[in-house]
This record gives structure tokens, C-alpha cells and sequence, in this order.
């Protein structure tokens, strides 16, 4: 209290230092009615500065809502992750498809399941002199016996011309010209380890013939491939259309399932597809590409559940995170209620409080979303490895988590502001 | 200019709860606080001194009568119109609601941030400049747990007349402090008030810092009762 005694000679507003002499206040905000109207930046960044301060000031408080956001950050991401490589890996085999157009009958819902359509389509496009090539493609689930079990599991087999060079997977070129010889297969090496290890067996057989069954016969396996495994195939092999036929018998060899049209270089793929939709009939449908692509996404995602589910997982997680956020915002504001009123007193408005609480959440979802984005790239490696899925971290997603992210911050951050009204600085005296 | 009281009341009256609950705690109250007059308020519990703070403070809306505080009718002013003249009135509380997590600089720097006129440098040098006045030249950048509770008072004294006020309300400002830090900080309040003119109203209990003031108001059961004898100021 020492310090007090000196005070009242030390005024630096004493009138005779300022010259004020009792005139009214030279300074202070607006002479009676309307407050000015402060400038856009001071409006936003002294609250923010503000929600900063406070948050610095708690640690275990702040660490524990930064614990909070990142949590839902990391299940976000995780979860549309595994949505994306769900659904790129389910369009694996389509995607290696390496053709302008495909014709498929219409009641085809995916390509696990095909509808048959009549082969002869295939040939009737080639009436058009932009087709230089019509490859029809069978595909069927033929079971597979484990050569070291000898346990059963279907696997998808996928019978094609090997030379019209419709598809193009790794490995292919090497046996493509084995698979012209009868009862010959290339297995999928990335197919689940279910089949057993085809990839080892075959190395240790040192050139001689893998032997396999495969539909109730004995084929032989000459080489691997990289497809991929999915939802609609645990496993891939390939062969050529008459070893499909001699697999699978009970197929009418009039039928098949995929049509790859190859234009000649230069045709515009669209007018083409416009004028095979006008001569062929209405038991198939010409898709691009993409189309394809796309109607076979499309099952996975609508027919299927799996896009809610993780749809719903991401839901979850952004639910666990704003109410992690809204208790972290709702308790600063609870445990600062008097000072809050006490600035409401001096003239801050509500706005003014609201935007110190949103500042918060978005400081927050900004601090949360940078270790949670890292920790899930490096989730995503450390589960890619070991799921053969192919996650990975994508800009795009990135955006969208941190929209998420922010959008979730700012939702409990609005939930928190009704706690504002407590502070009424009326009940301060 | 400084003609007309910063605090003029005439017939206010005002009554919480609805129907048949209905409380009245003000009857008719008139008060003036003339130019750079330092006015203390007592009276019992219940007598409706602090609901008489609260409305010239424009913390709360007029129901009846007619208040003009620093030149503004209160009687029909909307939450806006308050927000603007309570921007203009230093408050002083009976705890110093300081902000925690900020330093007795930034705090006082608080009351300044609504001036758009001021930059940060001009707001931290004022906000200094309050805190030796306040003796606390040496304490500016500590935090409000690192001082003492005389010490935080004065603190929120710098901070209620750091924005230049037309008007000083405070409300028990010593209920919470010793009698000795109670002392120094009323009467550091009324060494600067004074010296920059401002006029001061304040409800107290306290007896002993009653010599403060130049006038002495009691009420009693929402009505202003004449001035205790004896009291009457220097």
C-alpha cells in the first residue's frame, strides 16, 4: 500500500498537466445517441485476440478441447477414408478397363451380378466405321479351392480376348500369350490372402505347372496380376474367353456380360455412343467410360449401406466433437460470467461477446484440425498397409474435413453463445 | 455545456414481478447529482439503492418517471441507446471482476477498445498511464491473482476511468476489502474523479467513508429520506 500514498501527486490527467481543467472528457465514444460504427477488422480481430487470450490461459482446459476436435477430426477422416477406398476398390476391375465405350443390358445393377446380354451386339457395332474394335468381356464368381487347404471360396473370373488389348492390368502383358493355351488362369495377387498363396506356390514350383481347381476343374495357373479385391469380389482371376466357357458351361456361349468397344483415333466418343443408342435395341445401354464407372459407384453407394454407414460414423464423430466444444465454451463462459456482465456494463454489446465465443470455436476447430489432418495421414499409411485398401490423404478431402470441422466448432460455439444471456450486468450491483 | 446534472431524476418508480406479485422498490424518486459532485447513496437492505444504480447506470429499462443521465431521457431509450451511454459511465463493482488471463494493462486497456479513435499503442499507453495514477505503475503487466484485493480495486478504478467517464457508479466498492485498502481506494477514486471533474455516485454501507462525499442520500423503503444529520459533507 506504499505505492498508494504517492499516487494522487503523480496524476498524469491532474488539469494542470493536461490543461483540461474540469472540461468534459475529451475522449470516449460518441457524444449521446448512436455508438460509431468501429471498422470491420477491429471487429473481428479484437475478439478474436480476446478468445485467444482466455483460451491460452487454461491449458488443460484448451488441450482438452483441442483432444476434443482432433478426435473428430481423425474419426472423420477415417471414416470417409475407408468410404473412398470402399468404393475405388469396387470399381477396381472396371477402372483397368482400358476402352471408350461399353455396352451392358440394362437390368445390370453391378458387375459382380451381371444381367447377360446378347453377344451378337457386339458385332453389330462394328457396322458403325468409328468402332475398330468390339471385345466382349464374361464375367462370373466360379468357386476356387485353396491349394493348401483345400478350402472353397468363390472368386470372380473375368474371360476376355487377351490380344484385343481391352484391359490393362499389371502383369498382364507377360501372360497374355500363356493364357491362349486351355485351362490356363492368371490369379490376382492382390485378392484376399483366403485363396492361399498363390504368389508363393508358384515360385516355389519353379516353372513347372501350378495346378489349381477352380469351377469343379483342374486349371492351371501361369502368372498373377494386380486387380484388387472389393466388396463384390474377394478375388480376381483372368482368362481367355474359351477358358471362361470350358469354366463355366453352363453359360450360352451366345451370351456375354460387358461389351468394350475401342473407337479408331480421333472419334469423338459421345456421337458415337449417340448414334449406337439409335440403331442398337433396348436390351443393352451404351456407357462412356466414366459412365461406367460411375453406375457401378453409384450401386455401392445407393443399393448398398455402406455409404450411410460411414456417413453416419463421420455424423457421430462430428456429434461427439461439438459436444466436447460446446461443454469446453459453455464452462469459460459459466466460470467468466461476472467479467462478461462486467463488459456488458461497459458498453460491449452482445455481438461483441458472441463473436469472443465463436472466435474461441473457430480457434479451436483451427488448432484441432492441423495435428488431427497429420494424424490421419499418418493413420491412413499405417491402415492402408495393412488392409491392402488404398487410403490416402487427398486435398479435396481435406477441405471438406476442415469444413466439417469448422462447421462443427461453430455450431457449438452458437449452442455456447445462449449461455451469454446469464451474464446480465444488471444483476451485477 | 455543463449547465445541466449529469444525473437528474424526477418521479421514478419501479416495480419488479407482474400482478398480484408485484414489488414496488422505487416511489417516486427524485435525485440530481450536480457537475463533479461525489453523492453517496445509503440506506438499509432493500431500499432500493442498487435498483436505483442499476437504471442510471442503463443497465436495466425504466418503467416510470423520467431519468436523464449525461444528457440522454432513459424513459423509453432502447437496449442500444443504453449500450451507447453506459459506454460513457465508469462502473465500479463490489468485486473487481477483472479478466483473469488478462494483465492489470490489458484489463484496464478493456475499457478502451470501443474507441475506435484509439490505436492498441495509444490504448496500452493510456491504460499505463491510468495504472500510476492508481500507484500500480509497477504491477501493470501482472495478472489479477498476482495482486492483492486493495490492489484489484484499484485496478478496476483505472479501468472505470480510463475511458474519460462522465459519470462514476460504484457499488460497495470497499464491501470486500480491510478497512485500510478500503480507505485508499475511495479516496484514490475521489482524488481522481475530482481532479478531472467527474462527478461520482456511490452506494455504500460503509461508515467509514462517508467523509468522502459532499452529500450524503439515505433512502429508505424506495423513497429518498432526508440527509442523516451530521453528515452533511465539507
Amino acid at each position: 500500500m506504499n505505492e498508494m500514498a504517492a499516487a494522487p501527486k503523480l496524476l498524469p490527467w491532474a488539469p494542470e498537466r493536461t490543461g483540461e481543467g474540469t472540461a468534459p472528457p475529451p475522449y470516449g465514444p460518441g457524444g449521446g445517441g448512436e455508438a460509431p460504427r468501429p471498422g470491420r477488422g477491429r471487429r473481428l480481430l479484437l475478439p478474436l485476440r480476446l478468445a485467444w487470450r482466455q483460451l491460452r490461459a487454461e491449458r488443460a482446459r484448451l488441450f482438452s478441447a483441442l483432444a476434443g476436435v482432433m478426435f473428430a477430426c481423425v474419426l472423420v477422416f477415417m471414416q470417409l477414408g475407408f468410404r473412398a477406398a470402399l468404393f475405388e476398390s469396387a470399381t477396381s476391375l472396371l477402372s483397368a478397363m482400358r476402352a471408350e465405350l461399353f455396352l451392358m443390358h440394362p437390368l445390370t445393377t453391378a458387375s459382380f451380378r451381371p444381367e447377360p446380354l446378347p453377344r451378337a451386339r457386339a458385332f453389330q457395332t462394328l457396322a458403325l466405321p468409328e468402332v475398330a474394335q468390339a471385345v466382349p468381356v464374361y464375367m462370373a464368381q466360379v468357386s476356387w479351392r485353396n491349394p493348401e487347404t483345400g478350402a472353397r471360396r468363390m472368386i470372380q473370373l473375368v474371360g476376355f480376348d487377351m490380344e484385343a488389348g481391352a484391359m490393362r492390368f499389371p502383369g498382364l502383358e507377360a501372360v497374355a500369350e500363356a493364357l491362349k493355351r486351355p485351362d490356363t488362369v492368371a490369379f490376382d495377387i492382390r485378392s484376399r490372402p483366403e485363396f492361399g498363396d498363390v504368389a508363393g506356390l508358384l515360385a516355389r514350383a519353379g516353372g513347372a505347372p501350378l495346378k489349381v481347381e477352380a469351377g469343379n476343374r483342374e486349371v492351371e495357373v501361369v502368372g498373377l496380376v494386380e486387380i484388387g479385391a472389393s466388396f463384390g469380389a474377394d478375388g480376381n482371376m483372368i482368362t481367355n474367353e474359351v477358358n471362361f466357357r470350358r469354366l463355366v458351361p453352363q453359360r450360352r456361349a451366345s451370351n456375354t456380360d460387358l461389351v468394350a468397344l475401342r473407337l479408331v483415333p480421333g472419334a469423338d466418343p459421345r456421337a458415337v455412343q449417340a448414334r449406337l443408342r439409335e440403331i442398337l435395341p433396348r436390351d443393352v445401354v451404351v456407357l462412356t467410360h466414366e459412365e461406367l464407372v460411375a453406375h457401378e459407384r453409384r450401386y455401392w453407394e445407393e443399393a448398398t449401406p455402406i455409404g450411410f454407414i460411414f456417413g453416419f460414423g463421420s455424423a457421430m464423430g462430428l456429434i461427439v466433437g461439438m459436444v466436447i466444444v460446446y461443454q469446453i465454451l459453455f464452462s469459460d463462459i459459466a466460470a467468466h460470467l461476472r467479467e462478461y456482465a462486467t463488459l456488458k456494463a461497459m458498453g460491449y454489446s452482445d455481438g461483441y461477446l458472441a463473436r469472443v465465443v465463436m472466435g474461441a470455436a473457430l480457434i479451436l476447430a483451427g488448432l484441432g484440425f492441423v495435428p488431427g489432418a497429420a494424424l490421419s495421414a499418418a493413420l491412413y499409411e499405417l491402415v492402408g498397409a495393412a488392409t491392402y485398401l488404398p487410403l490416402g490423404m487427398t486435398p479435396g478431402r481435406a477441405v471438406l474435413v476442415f469444413g466439417l470441422i469448422f462447421a462443427m466448432c461453430a455450431a457449438a460455439g452458437l449452442l455456447a453463445v445462449r449461455k451469454l444471456r446469464d451474464a446480465n450486468p444488471a444483476d451485477m450491483f | 455545456m455543463r449547465e445541466e446534472p449529469p444525473v437528474l431524476l424526477r418521479g421514478v418508480s419501479y416495480a419488479y414481478g407482474e400482478g398480484a406479485l408485484r414489488r414496488p422498490v422505487l416511489r417516486a424518486v427524485d435525485l440530481t447529482v450536480g457537475p463533479g459532485e461525489i453523492v453517496l447513496l445509503t440506506g438499509p437492505s432493500g431500499s432500493g439503492k442498487t435498483t436505483l444504480l442499476t437504471l442510471i447506470g442503463a443497465l436495466r429499462a425504466m418503467q416510470e418517471g423520467s431519468a436523464v443521465v449525461l444528457g440522454q431521457e432513459l424513459n423509453g431509450a432502447g437496449e442500444a441507446r443504453r449500450m451507447a451511454l453506459r459506454r460513457r459511465i465508469g462502473f465500479i463493482f463490489q468485486h473487481h471482476n477483472l479478466l483473469g488471463f488478462l494483465t492489470a494493462r490489458q484489463n484496464v486497456a478493456m475499457a478502451l477498445e470501443l474507441d475506435p479513435a484509439l490505436d492498441e499503442r495509444a490504448r496500452l499507453g493510456r491504460a499505463g498511464a491510468m495504472l500510476e495514477a492508481v500507484g500500480l505503475g509497477g504491477h501493470a503487466d501482472h495478472v489479477p491473482a498476482q495482486l492483492s484485493g486493495g490492489q484489484r480495486q484499484r485496478v478496476a478504478v483505472a479501468r472505470a476511468l480510463a475511458g474519460s467517464p462522465g459519470l462514476v457508479l460504484a457499488d460497495e466498492p470497499t464491501a470486500a476489502l480491510d478497512r485500510a485498502s478500503g480507505g485508499e481506494v475511495v479516496r484514490l477514486l475521489r482524488d481522481l474523479a475530482r481532479s478531472r471533474g467527474v462527478p461520482i455516485l456511490m452506494v455504500t454501507h460503509d461508515p467509514r467513508i462517508l467523509d468522502i462525499a459532499d452529500r450524503i442520500v439515505a433512502m429508505e423503503d424506495g423513497r429518498i429520506v432526508e440527509a442523516p444529520a451530521g453528515a452533511a459533507a465539507d
